[in-house]
């Protein structure tokens, strides 16, 4: 159980609180408008920012000493998941190597098998660049797949492609989930994402990180803030 | 984390051989040693050749900057890219060059004697002068022309629809671009001027024209009055520190200069011939001491004797060593605060750096015997600023796109700095690693205080061969200096962009 406890800390003009707990294997959307602190929440968790007060627990176990490499956390940013001077094959290869070592010929098996069920059978010789949106999007699902933590931490990573990628690409993070069975918070900014790929739903807003809920149930009767939010008129 | 020891371990050994020697220097001379009635004249003398170096490459560099600003012809991406080139030139070498033009036997007098009028004498303080210029007024060209591209072409269209006059242009668009960049050009070229030795060494000399650094050095060689020499280093020292600190308060941080290659279109600029003229001057001010180096040095290149070729060696050697021990250096420190410490090294001279070492060495070895390593030392030592300069943009540029990503996959520090901090500061640090060795390669500092007759460097040969008028040898070992300098900066820089 991922549990975030009594966390409190400030962000320019307004302080972000938060008190929730997830299960193992769950898949979570956190919405919100921006600057609410979706973000800065995903990096708490993962140990890029340090609480001001509160912490976070895995298993009971707290993480606050943890460094960020450390922690049962992988996590896709915004852009930036990929080396771009390395082929995909090795930047897949450093998520099981990270001393930079030679993969064993084992490794080397996983890594295509990681490629192929993110459909980029072949590709493993390609370097960023020469990959499509889609592709480099996928690579980095790859990564994350090969790197087998028990929590997986996605910020917006598909922003930049367009609609119909990325519910292709919600999809292939429910295949993740799915694989992987790991617990699964995905930053968006957009309702049908959530409706899509989770199971349970973290509002963020007016400075509070709200309670998980589930999506159905949020979206067919959602409050007062979050029918704002989402343009709906009270009725 | 091991990367923060490593930054504070370089940090710290750059403090120690800063102010280590400066300390040794600053105790050494409370203890003996006094002032000559020279020694007076040799910081007037400073003062005033550094501040007349300063005012007439800013003068000068107003109509030059302006000219290239606004005009386009064939070659000026080529001049533009020339006025770079003093930066990574050996001072020995422009010296020979401006002795060709310049010089008893050179062009000017030449003319001048033909024309039956007074000969124009180099040695002294216009010649200093002159050389100083050669050096600075590409630098404050270049510093200038960055800020004229750096107006709007907007406000020029502006100032064109509303029918400006040409005075009234300048008066809202240039002036208050001059009178902010200017300043800031001006202090630093006084304070390279101050601390500027090979110069003052080749064309100045005598009781009238002696600048400190040249004192320190002959009550080092010549009267090796270590007292003296301290409290000389100690003058030095002051003087530097408070240019410095002048210098840093209105400094604007002028950079290398990226987009210098841009030119803003202006409507209705008038005055074709003016700044055809001054196109013309600067170009044949540099262009022409350079082409009489290669036009002299050709026939000298067959009287490189065996005294010459080694000291190419060592030059190359050191050249080699000096670069490697500055990017290892600079490695570590590529941040905002390394940046920072190492500027406070800009305003060293390497002569009270020298003295400082020479006396830290002298109870131990001959000092004599590590003219080479001293050497090397200080010449990593002092292209430090300048490679910080280069590579910190971009290594904190890496660090904050890739850094969070490294850190989730659980890279170890090793893997980080081999597989991606390395390969992805590649060009920056071929830059870096191609000023340093080019600096390197023509310095004339340390070594003319430390060396003997068998660890000669090249620049030290070309001088000693000026020194016991081999003129044509000199103008061989010239050429050769000259052709490796650039050749071992383009090779490292072409280095850094080859495939990547």
């Amino acid at each position: 159980m991922l549990e975030v406890k009594g966390m409190r800390l400030a962000l320019d003009g307004f302080a972000l609180e938060g008190d929730f707990a997830l299960q193992p294997g769950e898949t979570i959307a956190v919405i919100g408008p921006s600057g609410a602190g979706k973000s800065t929440l995903l990096d708490v968790i993962a140990g890029f920012r340090k609480p001001d007060a509160g912490q976070v627990l895995w298993q009971g176990q707290g993480l606050s000493d943890v460094p960020p490499q450390a922690r049962p956390v992988s996590m896709l940013f915004q852009d930036q998941n990929l080396f771009p001077h390395l082929t995909l094959a090795r930047n897949l290869g450093l998520a099981l190597r990270p001393d930079g070592g030679r993969v064993t010929p084992d490794e080397a098996a996983r890594v295509e098998a990681a490629l192929k069920t993110m459909g980029l059978e072949g590709l493993g010789n390609r370097k960023p660049g020469a990959l499509s949106g889609g592709q480099q999007a996928r690579g980095a699902l790859a990564r994350v797949l090969l790197q087998a933590r028990p929590i997986i931490l996605l910020d917006e990573p598909f922003a930049a492609l367009g609609p119909a990628l990325r519910q292709e690409m919600l999809d292939a993070v429910t295949e993740v989930a799915q694989v992987s069975g790991a617990l699964v918070l995905m930053v968006s900014h957009d309702p049908s994402d959530a409706r899509r790929f989770a199971r349970r739903v973290v509002y963020v807003d007016g400075g509070r990180v709200h309670a998980p809920v589930e999506t159905k149930v949020l979206f067919d009767d959602p409050p007062p803030a979050l029918r704002a939010y989402l343009g709906q008129e009270p009725g | 984390m091991a990367q923060r020891a490593l930054a504070i371990i370089a940090g710290s050994a750059l403090a120690l051989l800063t102010l280590g020697p400066i300390a040794v220097v600053l105790l050494r001379a409370e203890g003996f040693g006094s002032f000559r009635p020279g020694d007076l004249d040799a910081v007037r003398f400073t003062v005033w050749q550094a501040f007349l170096s300063a005012l007439v490459s800013c003068l000068f560099a107003v109509p030059v900057a302006r000219a290239l600003a606004r005009r386009r012809f064939p070659g000026r991406a080529v001049l533009v890219a020339l006025l770079g080139a003093p930066f990574i030139l050996p001072v020995i070498v422009a010296v020979m060059g401006l002795l060709a033009v310049f010089g008893g036997a050179g062009l000017v007098n030449t003319v001048l004697g033909a024309l039956g009028l007074a000969r124009f004498d180099i040695y002294g303080l216009h010649g200093v002068v002159l050389a100083h210029v050669f050096f600075n007024l590409p630098l404050a060209t270049r510093m200038l022309l960055q800020g004229w591209l750096a107006i709007p072409s907007e406000r020029f269209r502006l100032a064109a629809s509303l029918n400006l006059t040409p005075r009234a242009t300048f008066l809202v668009l240039e002036w208050p671009l001059i009178r902010r960049v200017l300043p800031s050009a001006f202090a630093v070229i006084f304070v390279i001027c101050l601390t500027s030795f090979a110069v003052a060494l080749t064309l100045g000399g005598g009781p009238r024209a002696t600048t400190v650094e040249l004192a320190i050095y002959q009550a080092m060689r010549f009267d090796f009055d270590l007292g003296r020499a301290a409290l000389l280093a100690m003058v030095q020292l002051g003087m530097a520190l408070v240019a410095g600190m002048v210098a840093w308060r209105v400094s604007l941080g002028s950079g290398f200069g990226a987009g210098l290659d841009r030119q803003t279109p202006h409507w209705g600029a008038r005055g074709l011939w003016f700044d055809a003229f001054w196109i013309g001057l600067v170009a044949v001010f540099l262009l022409l001491p350079l082409g009489m180096v290669i036009l002299r040095g050709l026939p000298g290149l067959w009287l490189l004797g065996s005294d010459t070729l080694r000291a190419a060696g060592h030059s190359l050697l050191l050249a080699v060593a000096s670069t490697t021990l500055c990017l290892i250096w600079a490695l570590p420190l590529a941040t905002r605060r390394g940046e920072l410490l190492a500027l406070s090294s800009i305003a060293l001279s390497p002569l009270v750096l020298g003295t400082g070492l020479f006396l830290i060495l002298r109870p131990f070895v001959n000092p004599f015997s590590m003219a080479l390593p001293v050497t090397g030392l200080v010449n990593a030592l002092m292209a430090l600023p300048f490679a910080l300069r280069i590579l910190r943009p971009e290594a904190e540029a890496i660090r904050s796109d890739f850094g969070r990503l490294a850190q989730t996959i659980g890279l170890t520090p090793w893997a980080w700095t081999r597989l991606v901090f390395l390969p992805r500061l590649r060009r920056p640090l071929g830059f870096a690693a191609g000023l340093t060795a080019a600096l390197a390669m023509g310095d004339l500092g340390v070594i003319a205080l430390f060396a003997d007759p068998d660890r000669a460097t090249l620049p030290l040969q070309v001088y000693r061969l000026m020194g016991s008028y081999q003129m044509e040898a000199a103008a061989g070992a010239s050429l050769l200096l000259l052709c490796l300098s650039l050749g071992l900066f383009w090779i490292l820089d072409r280095g850094g962009r080859v495939g990547a």
